[in-house]
């Protein structure tokens, strides 16, 4: 009578079925948190290498950005992010380095379809949204703090 | 000492902005695209008042580095710019401010295109 479902046996199952997408969600987060920590740590030790050149308060950043774009996109084509990105999900697209990602990984993809409508066009199938939004937003805040500035003070 | 807690910072608060991600992705299904727009247009509007600077200041990269990072120089950006050239400023400074970035992403993307063939998926 070993193998019979007790009472008990079925609890439990409905307590695994019940703690397991937690823990699965657990899981996604706290590789989504070590990865992107670890970029953004990466995005930190470059400010410092930056700094270190005595590059100036406006170029250490576009230094960084640069850097963390140059090995997004290589580690895209080399098929390696890919893989990061299975692994750290948010991890992976949050940080600069996967929007490089979201830039090189269709270019890569629709080359086949010709360099113009094919990899010149899908290069901004995600980064155009992006910098739509983005930059509309950013020009709506500009525009916000002049009247702000112009008539209200 | 200083730089080991620099980097526990940025280590730290990325990390967080990236959960936050995961969160957003395992409870609502948004795609990553959404997940990007999402987070630059979120940095945009957190730097215009005044949320952003103050944890830029305070976590470095680990802040300028994920995306809100990148909605940060853009709306930095333009605020600048109408604070010089008045409200011409509003149009030019965003794109000014992240131009390296974008313009990185598209040199390197193409390049990259150029010299790479498409793997299997995972």
């Amino acid at each position: 009578m070993k193998n019979a479902k007790t009472p008990r046996d079925l609890r439990y199952a409905q307590l695994v079925d019940r703690m397991t997408p937690n823990s699965r969600h657990l899981r996604g987060c706290v590789r989504a948190f070590w990865v992107g920590g670890l970029i953004c740590a990466l995005g930190q030790a470059l400010t410092m290498l930056a700094q270190r050149l005595e590059l100036g308060e406006v170029t250490a950043p576009m230094f960084t950005s640069c850097a963390l774009i140059f090995l997004g996109t290589t580690l895209t084509g080399l098929g390696v992010y890919d893989r990061i990105g299975k692994y750290a999900g948010a991890g992976s697209v949050v940080p600069i380095t996967g929007f490089a990602n979201s830039v090189a990984a269709p270019a890569i993809e629709f080359r086949r379809e010709g360099m113009v409508l094919g990899l010149g066009a899908k290069l901004f199938q995600i980064a155009g949204p992006v910098l739509t939004y983005g930059i509309s937003s950013s020009i709506l805040v500009g525009f916000v703090y002049w009247v702000a500035k112009e008539w209200l003070l | 000492m200083e730089i080991l807690w620099d980097f526990v910072k940025a280590f730290a608060v990325g990390g967080l902005i990236c959960a936050l991600g995961q969160v957003l992705i395992q409870t609502t299904k948004l795609t990553n695209a959404r997940i990007l727009v999402l987070f630059v247009t979120a940095g945009v509007f957190l730097t215009a008042v005044g949320v952003y600077k103050p944890l830029v200041d305070f976590a470095g990269a680990g802040a300028t580095v994920p995306l809100t990072g990148f909605g940060y120089s853009l709306a930095m950006g333009a605020i600048e710019a109408v604070n010089r050239y008045g409200l011409i400023g509003a149009l030019s400074g965003g794109v000014t401010r992240a131009a390296a970035g974008i313009a990185a992403a598209v040199f390197f993307g193409l390049v990259n295109a150029l010299i790479f063939k498409p793997h299997a998926k995972p």
